[in-house]
């Protein structure tokens, strides 16, 4: 890509306070990252950890009693305290989302030729016909067999992987530069994750595209992306190129998620290493680090304030005051 | 497994003590609606019990030398075309307001909960056959079945109220069966099967709780329709026959006199109004109240 | 506590028996004046389960693993087939018998929130599998409720709670005292960790295997994670379209599998390690179910497939020690390098 230096997409110190049922919550705490074309991202992490928060605030989704905090720029343009109005013209555009539930991102009740045209329609104010042949084309590079017989079709005749594709389809069809994936195949089968996955990577490529991948799979992470960051009760708590953070995990939370998954061959009897404890709510975080109150290493001081992130390699940062500990702990940990 | 954007209470902190019953009356409390609905409701009632024991005027004395006054100190919101006492009238026309209500409601729904609920428990062709049923007699609007009853035993009262009753089973049987239907559906009714319980105990230990504040609801609102309709029956003459006095026959009255004393149309227009009111945002505060979800929070 | 006379099991007779089941189910008819469509969801699956052992059924979506799940509990009748417990046929119970059979097999659900009723408190819930049984003495019941709530981890005080009160990985908990409370010797769990997250579903994992070395348990894990039902079982049966197509212990499946499917399972499954190349696979079309074609239900997505696969559908045989596949090609396939199988 000919701009390559420049981020695409620079995400600094971003902080989302949501209101919850049991009061104010920091959703989100100083997340920051920078994406150039073609890069990608991933994020992972259980339930409630600000995932899904941060993409949502990516796309200026978030409800209007959120308060979002911090810059979002893309291609150096201010995101954050956007109209809606503004936003509009960007969400479908330059910025694209897939969600977890294909059959909940679909409207039922419309043919998928007219949801795969709208954005193209709205966006781009493309006529009628030639947004429905820019519909079949897509639909057709996405995968969707017998594509310009289906176009009329709607989403309850097809399965869940040809809905998946479908929703990709529409990400997709103004040529967004950022494309975030929110748990896109955890509603597939195994097999067809495969196939979903090896698409997205496939466009991702051909149109050098940023994205960022939201899973809670350590497997389709590590699989699929350059970049990842751990996220836990709304801070990021490890961060760094996927190969170095699997080769040396340096957050005691890291290692415990890894370590809590069922393995292949591990054979019957195999006693699972949990981590002691549920996950927070985002209501009621510890002080200190968020991880204090299920770790296994912790210390006083850990639970002060919030540790700042530390460099443990090119690019690969632990928010832990004790990584001399857990990092010497990890050596024999992840042995692939 | 997405980071929900309100996330549900659930887990760790689980507030100590606080009865259920003392929660609820605490919350209930803070519900604005709830509140307003029961002192509006409560107005009704206590008009109607009020009425037992004392009126300013009686309410079926003639006394033709002073009617239509103007509001005075004597009447305080004056009298009407027979000279009888406005207030009076009303106090005890809420009376026969509250009777209609409970009776038809309560005809309505003990018929249409229990066949809705044995639609959804059933399902083939008893479902199909009760609901057709409903569907023929929600095609009978509430005033014809009135005028036909009244044909057959007279007018009066208690035939409007049977009307009504009748003409409300329907509805609280789509309600009841579509809610039911829907609980049926969930995990642990199957959880139920697994373990070995049938149909009828299912239905009494699972699914009627589980609808009972949709009936609720259902019911606050059935209870106001059920007031309109005794209201345009007695306006009609097919319900409450003079003397006795309801809102609805008020009404009636005053609609001959509309140009001369409008207000006589405007008061128990008015009642009617507020005690409408009063049920559906009672029904509104009930359904937000009941629900367990909800019940501990804060 | 009812007593219930059961006949004392013969050695040989296995705790679960299920013979050659089938369940077919009519689709609703979208053209009055053409015959209702149907669908097999099974399609003459064996399987049996010896007392303390523990089978996994894994398979996609449409494998009809659940289906095999609701017939082994008896929650529907099969089209044709048997199911057995203790050598006694469910479907040939006098429904009474059944519901005094059930003590013996219980079921955990996949969805820790709707499988609890949000209206009763967590003591009714857990208590549900003995009063459906018969009365019961208060005190006792509650004494009850209150072992097993102890015995999954959970505190006695939470038996006046309701079910929002608690989180998945808790509810799930909730669910297995449920189950545990009639003291069963199968428990048939439906994916009973795949709404957790990671670091719940650890322990809900261990929580079940604890439980079976205690009280020797059966379990059916019904499951799409192949790693899950790798932790828990002693023999895993792979389904797919309504059909085991190959049956045989983890190692075996692991090592050397039999079926091309098998395969495609493990090799599907994200590792979660350094320098994770994604392996592009190519688009797989998907077969119908309602398709009655003669050949391998599988020959459409197969690598292998050739014509004989096409035109003729293999039979579920042995090709090694208790190890089953249902292709003609099984042999070639077991020679092949061993799926890749994750460790540490």
């Amino acid at each position: 890509m000919s701009h390559a230096t420049a981020p695409l997409i620079e995400v600094r110190d971003l902080g989302v306070r949501l209101n919850t049922s049991r009061g104010p919550a920091q959703a989100v705490r100083g997340v920051s990252f920078a994406l150039r074309r073609g890069e990608t991202l991933g994020l992972v992490g259980e339930s409630g950890c600000g995932k899904s928060v941060t993409a949502l605030a990516l796309m200026g989704l978030l409800p209007d009693s959120a308060v979002v905090s911090g810059s979002v720029r893309l291609d150096g343009a201010e995101l954050v305290g956007l109209s809606d109005s503004s936003y509009c013209k960007l969400r479908g555009n330059r910025i694209s989302m897939i969600f977890q539930e294909p059959m909940t991102a679909l409207n039922p009740m419309h043919t998928i030729g007219r949801q795969v045209a709208e954005p193209l329609r709205r966006h781009t104010g493309c006529s009628a016909a030639s947004a429905r042949k820019e519909t079949i084309a897509l639909l057709d590079r996405v995968g969707l067999p017998d594509a310009a017989k289906r176009v009329d079709a709607y989403p309850h005749q097809f399965s869940g992987g040809q809905r998946q594709r479908i929703t990709i389809a529409m990400a997709l069809a103004c040529q967004p530069d950022v494309l975030i994936a929110d748990e896109p195949t955890t509603a597939l089968d195994v097999t067809i994750q495969g196939q979903i996955l090896d698409l997205i990577a496939d466009l991702v490529e051909e149109r050098g595209m940023s994205m960022i991948l939201i899973s809670h799979d350590l497997g389709v992470i590590a699989e699929n992306v350059q970049r990842m960051m751990v996220m836990y009760g709304g801070t990021v708590v490890e961060s760094g190129a996927t190969d170095a953070v699997f080769m040396r995990m340096g957050h005691p939370y890291t290692q415990g998620l890894f370590r809590a998954r069922p393995r292949l061959g591990a054979r019957k009897g195999t006693r699972l290493k949990t981590i002691a404890g549920t996950v927070p709510e985002l209501a009621d975080l510890p002080a200190g680090c968020t991880f204090a109150d299920r770790c296994g290493i912790v210390e006083a001081r850990c639970r002060v304030a919030l540790p700042a992130a530390v460099g443990v390699g090119a690019g690969h940062d632990v928010r832990c005051l004790r990584t001399d500990v857990s990092m010497a702990d990890a050596a024999g940990a992840v042995r692939v | 497994m997405s980071a929900p954007l309100t996330v549900p209470a659930d887990s760790a902190a689980i507030a100590p003590g606080a009865s259920p019953a003392t929660g609820f009356w605490r919350r209930a409390l803070r519900h604005r609606s709830f509140v307003l609905g029961a002192a509006l409701s409560l107005l009704v009632l206590g008009a109607a019990l009020l009425s037992l024991v004392w009126t300013p005027w009686s309410a079926y004395d003639i006394d033709i030398a002073s009617k239509l006054h103007p509001p005075s100190a004597a009447h305080w919101l004056g009298t009407d075309v027979f000279g009888r006492d406005i207030v009076s009238l009303l106090l005890v026309g809420a009376r026969s307001t509250i009777m209609v209500g409970v009776i038809a409601v309560g005809i309505g729904l003990t018929f249409g909960v229990c066949l809705g609920l044995i639609a959804a428990a059933r399902k083939g062709w008893t479902e199909e056959l009760i609901m057709r049923m409903s569907d023929f007699t929600f095609a009978f609007p509430a005033v014809l079945s009135a005028i036909m009853l009244a044909a057959v035993v007279g007018p009066g009262m208690l035939t409007s109220i049977t009307a009504i009753g009748i003409f409300q089973i329907p509805t609280f049987v789509r309600v009841t069966r579509g809610s039911a239907n829907a609980v049926w559906a969930r995990e642990f009714i199957l959880a139920a099967r697994a373990a070995g319980k049938g149909g009828f105990r299912i239905t009494i230990e699972h699914v009627l709780p589980n609808i009972l504040s949709i009936l609720i609801v259902q019911a606050t609102i059935q209870f106001a329709l059920a007031i309109l309709a005794e209201a345009a029956l007695s306006y009609l003459g097919l319900g409450t026959q003079p003397p006795q006095p309801s809102w609805g026959r008020m009404l009636n009255d005053a609609q001959t006199l509309l140009f001369q004393s409008p207000m006589l149309a405007v008061y128990p227009g008015a009642a009617i109004a507020i005690a409408v009111l009063g049920l559906n945002l009672l029904g509104d505060g009930l359904r937000d109240l009941l629900d367990p979800r909800l019940a501990r929070e804060r | 506590m009812t007593v219930l006379d059961q006949p004392a099991p013969a050695h040989e007779t296995p705790l679960l028996d299920v013979k050659d089941l089938a369940q077919r189910y009519t689709l609703p008819r979208e053209n009055l004046f053409k015959p209702a469509a149907h669908v097999r969801a099974l399609n003459g699956v064996s399987a049996q389960v010896t007392a303390g052992k523990s089978l996994g059924v894994v398979g996609e979506s449409g494998s009809g693993k659940s289906t095999f799940a609701r017939l082994v509990m008896a929650l529907e009748r099969p089209t044709s087939g048997s199911v057995s417990l203790l050598g006694r046929d469910l479907n040939q119970m006098p429904p009474d018998e059944l519901r005094r059979a059930r003590r013996d097999f219980q079921m955990v659900f996949q969805d820790p929130y709707g499988s609890l009723d949000p209206r009763q408190t967590i003591a009714r819930i857990v208590a549900e599998p003995l009063t459906a049984l018969g009365r019961m003495d208060r005190a006792a019941l509650r004494e009850r409720v209150a072992t097993v709530l102890r015995q999954v981890g959970l505190r006695d005080a939470d038996m006046d709670k309701f079910p929002h009160e608690f989180s998945g990985g808790q509810r799930q908990r909730i669910a297995i005292a449920r189950a545990l409370i009639t003291q069963p010797k199968l428990i048939v769990a439906d994916e009973p960790v795949s709404a957790l997250d990671v670091s719940v579903q650890a322990q809900v994992l261990n929580l079940m295997q604890d439980l079976q070395d205690e009280f020797g348990l059966s379990y059916i894990l019904i499951s799409h994670d192949l790693a899950v039902v790798d932790l828990l079982c002693d023999e895993i049966a792979v389904m797919y379209l309504g059909r085991i197509v190959e049956q045989g212990s983890p190692q075996d499946l692991f090592a050397h599998g039999a079926h091309p499917y098998t395969r495609a399972l493990l090799e599907a499954v994200p590792r979660a390690r350094a320098g994770g190349v994604r392996r592009r696979r190519g688009a797989q079309p998907i077969a119908s179910q309602s398709t009655g074609s003669a050949g391998c239900p599988y020959a459409s997505r197969c690598v292998l497939a050739d014509q004989h696969c096409r035109d003729t559908a293999p039979a579920l045989r042995p090709v090694g020690q208790a190890h089953l596949a249902a292709c003609h090609y099984a042999e070639a396939v077991m020679a092949l390098p061993p799926a890749v199988a994750e460790s540490g």
